[in-house]
């Protein structure tokens, strides 16, 4: 598999998700700076990692949804190629309009920041295959802006379709009908608050992540 | 020439940090207040000629989220 991830100012995940990828596939990513135009010839993975883009300005995402690299990320999207956005990656999705809704200041207007269970609403897709509808999982959260909001119609269509990927399992930030993450209309985008990288092995307190990035590979590979 | 964008929830969003600004007060002895919501402001210093759909597309190409959010333009033709 040969993956990117995209470095925007004021990512801090990078370098976790980067690690992640490496072990399950066992090839590094490329590192693709935000001023660049183009993604590496052939990949077939993209991943927006979390972090505080751009200081948060304005909103968040709202900056780096509209850097250069995004033109060539929303086009390699279009084509079918898998992107994940994790965290901050979730809001620059929204943002860039790759995937619906937007992600607000949490209800209760604390950072969160704990292993939270959720719960794995749809088992077929790109990157959820290594699981068990129904499953609970544990992913860490950290963040301030993570509560999902949408339009009624455009939650009752993510239900219908099968595109709430996880939804939370206890309350976490006042998430409309409590979701974590969520796909567009193709699949192969992938939006999430929680980390799934930061649950990659027994040290990080779980390894609920790992079948994340393993089911990808095997889709993918 | 200057243009000044206010930014603002659409009805019906919840703003927690309204919320939260609306409990302050209260907690500061003013009782009057029945609603918070707070919005942005953001000044704009343009070039002469900038028309308005220039500064209609700026907002809802960057400056609002659509999704969640309305705008308004106020201009003013006094440097």
């Amino acid at each position: 598999m040969k993956s990117a991830v995209i470095v925007f100012p004021g990512s801090n995940c990078d370098r976790d998700i980067a690690v992640a990828i490496e072990q399950v596939t066992g090839r590094a990513p490329a590192m693709v700076w935000h001023r660049d135009s183009e993604l590496p010839h052939g990949t077939d993975f993209i991943a927006l990692p979390g972090g505080f883009s751009y200081g948060d300005y304005l909103r968040s995402g709202a900056m780096a949804a509209r850097a250069p690299i995004m033109r060539a990320v929303g086009e390699a999207a279009s084509r079918g190629v898998p992107v994940i956005g994790i965290c901050n990656g979730f809001q620059v999705l929204t943002e860039a309009g790759l995937l619906p809704g937007a992600l607000m200041r949490n209800a209760g207007l604390a950072f969160v920041c704990r292993p939270v269970a959720l719960t794995v609403e749809n088992s077929q897709s790109l990157f959820t295959a290594a699981y068990r509808a129904g499953e609970t999982v544990t992913f860490p959260v950290a963040h301030h802006d993570g509560n999902y909001q949408a339009d009624e119609p455009t939650l009752d269509r993510l239900e219908g379709e099968g595109r709430v990927a996880f939804r939370y399992g206890e309350p976490v930030n006042g998430s409309a009908r409590s979701i974590a993450g969520i796909l567009n209309d193709s699949g192969n985008v992938l939006g999430l608050m929680p980390h799934p990288e930061r649950a990659l092995e027994p040290a990080h307190g779980g390894t609920d992540g790992r079948r994340l990035f393993e089911g990808l590979l095997e889709a993918v590979a | 020439m200057k243009a000044r964008v206010f930014i603002t929830l659409k009805p019906g969003v919840l703003d927690p940090q309204g919320k939260a600004i609306h409990h302050a007060l209260e907690g500061l002895g003013f009782g009057g207040v029945q609603d918070v919501r707070a919005g942005k402001l953001i000044e704009l210093e343009l070039a002469e000629g900038t028309s308005d759909p220039d500064i209609e597309a700026m907002c809802r190409k960057l400056l609002a989220n659509t999704v969640i959010e309305n705008f308004r333009i106020e201009r003013s033709e006094d440097a």
